[in-house]
C-alpha cells in the first residue's frame, strides 16, 4: 500500500495507543505474534493515527479489529476483501489492512481472493494461516494437509489442499510474502514491504492452533528441530511468475521470503484517472448544472 | 401539432393512439418506439410504452407498445388501434391484440394469408423492398424501422419537423452515410401512397409543462440517485437492473463518483458496504436472484447501521424464471429477505417520474436512519418509455458529504436513545479510541455483546428506526371516492392500471377510491383507519395468491390491520394488468 503521503507528518503511535481489547484467542496462539507485530510496524512507519483501518471477515484471526485501537470493521465471512476494496477504492487516503484466516480467504473468499489480486486493489492483506478451522472447533480447512484428522475428517483428510502461494501467482497480486508467526524479524520485514508496496500485498503467515493443530509448523521453526529456509533474493527473480511458479511447488515447509514482487498500475490509480479524465471534459460546470445539462438532452 | 401555437383540436382529431410494433429483436423496432415516445415529450403529449424482448442473445420475436394520448397516460394500452407486423409471425401471434375495426399494416414481402375478421383493415406495405429501394441497393433491409416510422408520422400527422430533428440528433452522432440513409428511409415512409384509410391525426398535447422530458425507469432512478447525493455503487449484470449499472458506471466519474463493476453480486454489495463504512452514500442493486445472494450482507447492514441504497428491478420468478417480463413477487424478499430480525426500509416507485423522486427519498431516508433501503421497481418501469416534466434541481438537490470531522469523548458508534451516526474512518478521535462497526451483537460501544437484555435492547432500537418513520409517513393521496363500495389498493407499477380502472368504475356509477402505496415497507399508520370508510378493499398484484389465498401486499396488509375485508386479485402471466382485468374483478366484488 503506498499513497502514505499525507500533508501533516504524524505523531509517532505508542502500543498503548495502539492497543484495545484483550484478544480472546487461546494460549500461545500464534496470532499474538502477528498483532504485536503489526503494532510494532505500524509504529515505525508512523501512519496517522485515524488514517489506519483494519477491515476482518469471520474466523479467529478476523477479530483482528477488536484488538487493535483504529478504525475498524468486522465483517461477514468470505467478504473481507471486496469490502476492503470499496473502502480503498472510495477512500484513497487511508491505509487498509485486511486480516483473515485460511478459511475466510481460500475457502469461502476464494473467488474474491483471485478478484481483488487481478484488480490490483491498493490494500495489504495478512493470511494467518493455521491449516483448520478453529472458531468452529476443529473442522478440516482448504490448506489442511492429506491425511490429518479433524471433526469433519475423523479418518484424515483426503482432498488436496490449496496451494496459496501458486494460486496468488497466478490471479496476478503484485507483492506475494510469505512468513511464520513465530519468526518475529522476518514477519515484521515482510509486512512492512507489504505496507510499502503499491498495490495488492499479500502476506500468508503460518500461525499455529495450538488447540486443534499443536506443532503443525514445528517443522520450519528451528528450536524445534525444523529449518527455517529462506527465499535467496540475490539469485531470485522477483518480477519472474515463472520463478514464483517453482518456489510455490513445494510448501512443505517450503521457503519463507518474498516470491513475487512487481509493479503494475492499481485499480485505484486506474479508476481515478478515468475520474480525473472525465471531470476535466466539464471543466467549471457544478455537479447540480451537469445534471441539469442532461435532462437539457433529454427533451 | 405544434407545442407554441396548437390549433383547436377538431372533434375528429384522435386523443388516444396505441401502436403495437412487432417484429425481431434486432429490428430496430424500440428505437421506432423510442423516437415516438420522444416526439411524444416534444410536444406535450404523454405517453406510455411497453416492450418485451426475447432472453436469447440475439433475436427473437419482440414487441415495442406506445400509448399516446393528449392528455394523461395510465398504461400501455389494453388492445391495440394499429398493428405494424414486420413478419408473419407477428401477424399471426399479434392480430388478436388489435381491437376490432383496427388497422394492421403489415410488411407485404414477408406476411400473407391475411385473415377477414372484426371488421380489421388491413394495408399491405413492402417495407423491406421499399425501403431498400428508398436507400439504395446495398442497404439490405436496415432501415425499414424508419421507414415504418415514417409511415406512422404521415398517417397520425406527428410533427414531421421535431421527429426529423429527433433523428438527426440520433443518428447524426453516428456517422454522416447513417443519418443520409435514416432520412432517405423516413422520407419514402412518409410519402407512402396509403388509400385505403384517411389520415387520423392526433389531436394536440395539452401537458404544457415547459421543459419536458422523456425516457425510462432504470434512467430516472440513475439521475434521482445522483441528485440524492450518492457517489459510489458496485453491482453485477443480471436482466433488467444492468442498465443501471451500465448507466451509473459511465456517468459516475462526471460527477466525481465511481462504479465497479464487480466479480458476483457478494461483492458488489460488500464494495458498496465498504464506500458507504468509508462515510459515502453508497448503491448496490441487482434482480430477485441477484439480491438474494446478496441478503446476507444486507442482514449485516441492519446489524451494523450502515446506510445504503438497494435497488431490485423485479423480473418473473423464482430462479432464472422470465427474465424479461413483469412481475411484483420480490416485495417479502425486499422486506423480509435476510436472517435474523433485520430492519430496513421498502420503497416502490409508481412510475417512470416517480422513480426519481423515490431515488431521492432513498437517499434521504437512509442517510437519517443509517439503515438499508430498498427501491423495489420492476421490468415494466424500468424499461418503458414516458413523458414528463423535468425536475427542478434547485428544490430536488442534495450534494454529497463525507463528515470527517473530530468525535468527542460522547461519541458513540451505536447509542440506545439516539440514531446511530458512524464515525468513518478519516475523522479522528479526541480521546484517541476508535470504533469498530461490527456484525456481531454489540453495546453502545461497538464491543461484541452476548448480554441477553443488551440483545433485546439493541434489536428493539433497530426495530424503532422503522416505528418512528411509520409514524411521519403521509398516507397515500386517494384518487377517486374518498369513502364508499370499494377501495383499490396498489403498489408499484399497478398504479396506471388501477388508477384508470378506478375512474372507469367510478363512471359507471360505483363509488370507488384507489391508493399507490410507495411506502411498502414500513407501511404509513392509518390504513386501517381508511380502509373502515370502504365496504371493500381489492389489492391487485403481479404476484401469486399463494396458499392462503391473498398476494404479498395483500397478506402484510391483513397481518397489519386485521382487515379481513382485504381481497387479492392476482396475475402472474409476465404482463401488467389490463384495466379490464381490475374492473372485472372489482364489480365481482362489489356485487359479491
Amino acid at each position: 500500500m503506498s499513497d502514505t503521503t499525507s500533508a501533516t507528518p504524524a505523531e509517532k503511535l505508542t502500543k498503548k495507543q495502539l492497543k484495545a481489547d484483550k484478544p480472546t484467542w487461546c494460549p500461545a496462539c500464534g496470532d499474538f505474534a502477528v498483532l504485536a507485530s503489526f503494532f510494532n510496524v505500524v509504529q515505525k512507519l508512523g501512519i496517522p493515527h485515524e488514517k489506519i483501518v483494519c477491515v476482518a471477515g469471520i474466523g479467529c484471526s478476523s477479530r483482528f479489529p477488536y484488538f487493535v485501537n483504529t478504525h475498524g470493521i468486522h465483517f461477514i465471512h468470505g467478504r473481507a476483501l471486496p469490502l476492503a476494496t470499496g473502502i480503498s477504492l472510495s477512500r484513497p487516503d487511508l491505509h487498509v489492512f485486511v486480516f483473515g484466516g485460511d478459511g475466510d480467504g481460500f475457502s469461502i473468499g476464494g473467488n474474491h481472493l483471485n478478484h481483488a489480486a487481478r484488480k490490483n486493489v491498493n490494500l495489504s492483506y495478512v493470511v494467518m494461516d493455521n491449516f483448520v478451522y478453529g472458531l468452529t472447533k476443529n473442522q478440516t480447512s482448504p490448506t489442511t494437509p492429506i491425511g490429518q484428522r479433524s471433526k469433519t475428517d475423523p479418518r484424515g483428510a483426503i482432498d488436496r489442499p490449496i496451494n496459496p502461494m501458486a494460486q496468488l501467482v497466478s490471479s496476478g497480486a503484485t507483492f506475494i510474502a510469505r512468513t511464520h508467526a513465530a519468526q518475529v524479524k522476518h514477519m515484521n520485514e515482510m509486512f512492512e514491504r507489504a505496507i510499502l508496496h503499491p498495490g495488492f500485498a499479500v502476506v500468508e503467515t503460518l500461525s499455529e492452533c495450538t488447540m486443534f493443530n499443536p506443532g503443525s509448523f514445528d517443522d520450519s521453526i528451528p528450536r524445534k528441530g525444523g529449518v527455517f529456509d529462506l527465499v535467496n533474493e540475490e539469485e531470485q527473480d522477483l518480477e519472474s511468475v515463472a520463478a514464483a511458479m517453482d518456489l510455490s511447488q513445494d510448501l512443505s515447509p517450503g521457503k519463507f521470503g518474498v516470491y513475487y514482487e512487481t509493479k503494475r498500475p492499481t485499480k485505484n490509480e486506474l479508476e481515478r484517472e478515468w475520474l480525473t479524465d472525465a471531470r476535466s471534459k466539464i471543466g467549471d460546470l457544478s455537479e447540480r448544472d451537469l445534471l441539469r445539462q442532461r435532462f437539457a438532452s433529454m427533451r | 401539432m405544434s407545442q407554441t401555437a396548437s390549433p383547436p383540436a377538431a372533434s375528429s382529431d384522435l386523443r388516444n393512439a396505441v401502436i403495437r410494433l412487432a417484429g425481431d429483436s434486432q429490428d430496430g423496432i424500440q428505437s421506432v418506439g423510442a423516437f415516438l415516445g420522444q416526439l411524444a415529450g416534444t410536444t406535450a403529449q404523454e405517453v406510455m410504452t411497453y416492450m418485451t424482448i426475447p432472453s436469447t442473445i440475439s433475436g427473437g420475436p419482440s414487441i415495442f407498445q406506445v400509448h399516446l394520448g393528449s392528455g394523461e397516460v395510465l398504461h400501455p394500452g389494453d388492445r391495440a388501434d394499429t398493428l405494424v407486423a414486420f413478419y408473419q409471425h407477428s401477424y399471426d401471434g399479434h392480430l388478436d391484440t388489435l381491437k376490432d375495426g383496427g388497422i394492421c399494416f403489415y410488411d407485404s414481402d414477408n406476411v400473407e394469408e391475411l385473415k377477414d375478421e372484426r371488421g380489421i383493415i388491413h394495408i399491405g406495405v413492402p417495407f423491406t423492398s421499399a425501403t431498400i429501394e428508398a436507400i439504395g441497393g446495398s442497404a439490405k433491409s436496415r432501415g425499414k424501422n424508419i421507414f415504418v416510422l415514417g409511415l406512422l408520422c404521415a398517417v397520425y400527422q406527428l410533427d414531421r419537423e421535431k421527429m426529423t430533428g429527433i433523428i438527426a440528433k440520433k443518428f447524426g452522432r453516428k456517422s454522416e452515410d447513417i443519418l443520409r440513409n435514416a432520412m432517405l428511409a423516413f422520407d419514402a415512409g412518409y410519402a407512402w401512397p396509403v388509400h385505403d384509410i384517411e389520415h387520423m391525426p392526433m389531436a394536440p398535447g395539452e401537458n404544457d409543462a415547459a421543459n419536458r422530458i422523456s425516457t425510462d425507469g432504470n434512467t430516472m432512478i440513475s439521475l434521482g440517485l445522483i441528485a440524492g447525493g450518492c457517489r459510489f455503487g458496485a453491482g453485477y449484470p443480471i436482466t433488467p437492473w444492468t442498465t443501471i449499472m451500465e448507466f451509473l458506471r459511465t456517468e459516475l466519474p462526471k460527477y466525481n463518483g465511481m462504479f465497479i463493476q464487480c466479480e458476483d453480486e457478494l461483492a458488489a454489495v460488500s464494495l458498496a458496504l465498504g464506500a458507504s463504512y468509508s462515510g459515502h452514500l453508497a448503491i448496490t442493486g441487482s434482480s430477485g436472484p441477484g439480491l438474494a445472494l446478496k441478503s446476507e450482507a444486507l442482514g449485516y447492514a441492519s446489524m451494523a447501521e450502515l446506510p445504503l441504497i438497494v435497488v431490485n428491478i423485479q423480473r418473473g420468478g423464482p430462479s432464472t424464471g422470465l427474465p424479461t417480463s413483469v412481475e411484483q413477487s420480490d416485495l417479502l424478499q425486499a422486506i423480509y429477505g435476510s436472517h435474523g430480525d433485520a430492519p430496513r426500509i421498502v420503497l416502490a416507485p409508481k412510475n417512470v417520474e416517480d422513480c426519481f423522486y423515490t431515488a431521492l427519498e432513498a437517499c434521504r431516508l437512509a442517510k437519517e436512519y443509517s439503515t438499508p433501503v430498498f427501491i423495489l421497481s420492476d421490468q415494466a418501469i424500468a424499461t418503458r418509455l414516458e413523458a414528463f416534466e423535468e425536475p427542478d434541481l434547485e428544490t430536488h438537490w442534495q450534494d454529497p458529504e463525507l463528515d470527517l470531522s473530530e468525535r468527542g469523548a460522547d461519541f458513540k458508534p451505536y447509542p440506545l436513545d439516539q440514531l446511530t451516526r458512524h464515525s468513518p474512518p478519516g475523522a479522528r478521535s479526541s480521546e484517541g479510541k476508535y470504533p469498530v462497526v461490527t456484525g456481531l451483537e454489540h453495546d453502545e460501544w461497538g464491543h461484541p455483546s452476548g448480554n441477553p437484555l443488551n440483545h433485546e435492547k439493541m434489536t428493539e432500537k433497530r426495530r424503532n428506526k422503522l416505528v418512528n418513520l411509520a409514524k411521519s409517513l403521509p398516507l397515500p393521496e386517494i384518487h377517486g371516492e374518498k369513502g364508499g363500495s370499494l377501495l383499490l389498493v396498489g403498489w408499484g407499477s399497478t398504479y396506471g392500471p388501477i388508477k384508470e380502472a378506478t375512474d372507469r368504475l367510478n363512471g359507471l356509477g360505483h363509488k370507488v377510491g384507489s391508493i399507490n402505496i410507495r411506502h411498502v415497507h414500513p407501511l404509513p399508520d392509518g390504513l386501517g383507519e381508511l380502509f373502515e370508510k370502504y365496504d371493500h378493499v381489492l389489492v391487485p398484484e403481479m404476484n401469486d395468491s399463494g396458499v392462503y389465498g391473498y398476494g404479498q401486499l395483500a397478506t402484510l396488509l391483513r397481518g397489519k390491520t386485521c382487515n379481513p375485508k382485504i381481497e387479492s386479485v392476482n396475475k402472474v402471466q409476465g404482463i401488467s394488468f389490463r384495466v379490464l382485468e381490475i374492473t372485472d374483478a372489482a364489480e365481482a366484488l362489489i356485487k359479491g
